[in-house]
């Protein structure tokens, strides 16, 4: 094949890698958001998978030493890829166990793991801090939002 | 004795090893004081080790060390190679990582519960290590998996927050996903360089690509360098691209703001440094690319938005971390500037930056240990009561303001210089003239509240902190004074980075 659907695994990589973008920024959902982010990272690996392969080239694998037989001399793919997608795999596990353990902390101390509900809980933490007196942040939106609730 | 175990030629690998190595093994030194001790001694042996590392780049006729790892040469291995520029911002980060340590102590037995201090410690000791290793590595690809050692890290401590808040929590879980999208996009980025030059060594990158005829039509290395770009913005919390930062800074535990903001986004301002001068080379990035307009244009935006944000806030922390991006502004804004004395202005920020704001939050940090909280009503009074901490504070304050004979004035020399010798670049100046027109607003409303009202409740009774916060507090903010008024050593250091990085050869 040649042309723009000969490299249909870059065409894959990167549809794969928008709906994980898209994934992250329009989910509420933490859990969809953690999926998301593991669908985007899947998609660069599939990416340097395909940088990796030479046209009629086999994995890269010393035959000779394996049955003793002929070697085979033809290309094969280029292996570096492959060993830098095993490291990126690695990281990719550990960011989602990260990501994962955080999620479990945010439904046991939230209850919940909608975003916006868990927007809304900390906007009702700061008025009530406001109201006892102890000013933690973004002060000045808290007064505003309060002086507009007393005039109405 | 160093001899004697071959130290001095390894050192640029023992600088990331040592933390490697020491920051697991934290985790078995117990329950009490012990992995805080353990800690400070690594830290603290890693700030050596970088010291001589220092002696060593300047001693070198070549400018540089190169160290191959295994014995590969650098075609087929990793290559390590420290110059003036990451041996200065080792230093940087190592010195400010080992003071911030000793602040951690008493900060930390407040904030964080007694069973999860060696967990506490072993992710600190390997975020230092993540971010040396970013700094000290010469290979694409190791740039990308210290970077997410140092991030993971990184989202770890600032979770370790949720004690004493639990938006911590959803702060880190923020960054996290903003984090891993920037360095995916780094990834892609190295991806597709890889993709054209076909090694992952920096300096071969460099020379392939310089090879390459008609390099500003050649998609591939377009497309590689958007995708850096983003990333890096995102990495280095570069305006419009900062919106993990502020929430990140304010529910992390004190002494873990004070590491952040001193050495994270710095190394991510490095990694800018490496990929936009180093591999892509400045004739590329800022000549044939507009790298230079975007990045000033944000850099401006964000100095200005930023200030008048921090102005706005009554919680310390956040004022800060708001001012924080606001700083990375000027340093971006100085490299963008593409010559000597812009970058030289922009790495000595780097430097004179970490030591000012990890004091500040290190004051701030202090106030919450005194009083659970550090907003502008509580600290009404506090001058007279912790008259050392406030006034670390309000050193650092006119420190970001530039005021003559602190290390911020240094760096707005050079920076004003830098974008006064640039063609058309003169309203960088005047943003940098407004920007500090800024900070005397928001340093001013602090000075007020802790100076110039009467103490209220609880603050009227609290006493100066302990020595051991107030102590490595008065190291930073009194770095900060002493290469203010004696900047020969930065000032030349940053001057030959600068030279290297513009001159193509480091």
């Amino acid at each position: 094949m040649t042309g723009a659907l000969g490299i249909y695994n870059y065409w894959i990589y990167v549809v794969l890698m928008m709906i994980g973008l898209y994934g992250v920024i329009a989910k509420p959902n933490l859990i969809k958001q953690a999926i998301a982010l593991g669908l985007f990272q899947t998609g660069i690996f599939l990416y340097y998978i395909s940088m990796a392969v030479i046209d009629g080239g086999t994995a890269p694998v010393w035959t000779t030493i394996l049955d003793g037989a002929q070697k085979y001399e033809g290309p094969y793919d280029n292996p570096l890829p492959h060993v830098l997608i095993l490291t990126a795999i690695v990281v990719s596990v550990s960011v989602l166990a990260v990501a994962l353990a955080l999620i479990i902390n945010i439904k046991r101390t939230y209850g919940t793991i909608e975003y916006d509900e868990i927007e809304a809980m900390d906007q009702a933490d700061k008025r009530a801090d406001y109201q006892r007196g102890q000013v933690t942040d973004a002060a000045d939106d808290v007064e505003h939002k309060l002086e507009g609730h007393h005039h109405a | 004795m160093l001899d004697a175990f071959e130290i001095v030629p390894n050192l640029p690998v023992l600088v990331v090893t040592t933390p490697l190595i020491g920051g697991i093994l934290t985790i078995a030194m117990g329950r009490g004081k012990g992995p805080w001790a353990w800690a400070t001694l690594i830290t603290g042996v890693v700030f050596y080790f970088t010291v001589l590392l220092m002696q060593q780049v300047l001693a070198a006729k070549t400018g540089f060390i190169s160290y191959e790892l295994g014995n590969w040469p650098r075609q087929w291995g990793i290559e390590y190679r420290v110059d003036a520029l990451n041996a200065f911002i080792l230093l940087t980060v190592a010195g400010v990582g080992f003071v911030t340590t000793l602040y951690a102590q008493k900060s930390v037995e407040k904030e964080i519960p007694q069973d999860r201090h060696n967990f506490f410690y072993a992710v600190w000791v390997l975020a230092i290590c993540g971010l040396l290793g970013i700094t000290v590595t010469g290979d694409a690809f190791n740039v990308y998996v210290l970077l997410e050692i140092s991030s993971l890290t990184v989202y770890a401590l600032i979770a370790m927050g949720k004690d004493m808040n639990r938006q911590a929590l959803t702060a880190s879980l923020r960054y996290l996903i903003l984090g891993s999208v920037g360095a995916s996009f780094i990834l892609l980025g190295i991806g597709y360089l890889m993709m054209v030059t076909g090694t992952l060594n920096m300096e071969d990158m460099h020379d392939r690509l310089a090879a390459l005829p008609d390099i500003v039509h050649h998609r591939t290395v377009l497309v590689a360098f958007a995708f850096l770009l983003c990333g890096l913005g995102l990495k280095m919390a570069l305006f419009p691209l900062h919106m993990w930062l502020p929430k990140a800074y304010t529910y992390a535990p004190s002494a873990v703001s004070a590491l952040l903001s001193a050495t994270a986004t710095k190394v991510g301002i490095y990694m800018a440094f490496r990929f936009l001068f180093t591999i892509f080379g400045v004739g590329f990035s800022f000549v044939a690319m507009p790298a230079n307009l975007v990045l000033s244009v944000a850099a401006c935006a964000g100095i200005l938005v930023t200030g008048v944000t921090a102005v706005r806030q009554t919680n310390l922390k956040r004022m800060l971390a708001y001012s924080s991006v606001g700083q990375l502004g000027y340093i971006v804004a100085g490299f963008s500037l593409a010559n000597v004395h812009g970058v030289a202005g922009s790495v000595v920020h780097i430097f004179n930056h970490a030591v000012m704001k990890g004091g500040m939050f290190m004051a701030a940090g202090a106030i919450m240990y005194r009083l659970g909280r550090c907003d502008l009503r509580s600290i009404r009074g506090l001058g007279k009561r912790m008259p050392l901490t406030m006034a670390a504070f309000v050193a650092g304050g006119l420190g970001l303001v530039g005021f003559p004979l602190t290390a911020g004035f240094i760096s707005k020399w050079y920076l004003v210089q830098g974008a006064l010798e640039a063609p058309h670049m003169w309203p960088v100046a005047a943003v940098v003239l407004v920007g500090s027109l800024l900070a005397v607003a928001y340093t001013w409303r602090v000075v007020e509240a802790a100076y110039f009202q009467e103490p209220e409740g609880e603050s009227a009774l609290v006493t100066e902190a302990p020595l051991s916060m107030v102590a490595p507090m008065w190291i930073l903010i009194g770095a900060s004074v002493y290469f203010g008024v004696s900047a020969t050593f930065t000032g030349e250091i940053s001057m030959r980075a600068a030279k290297s990085l513009l001159g193509g050869a480091p």
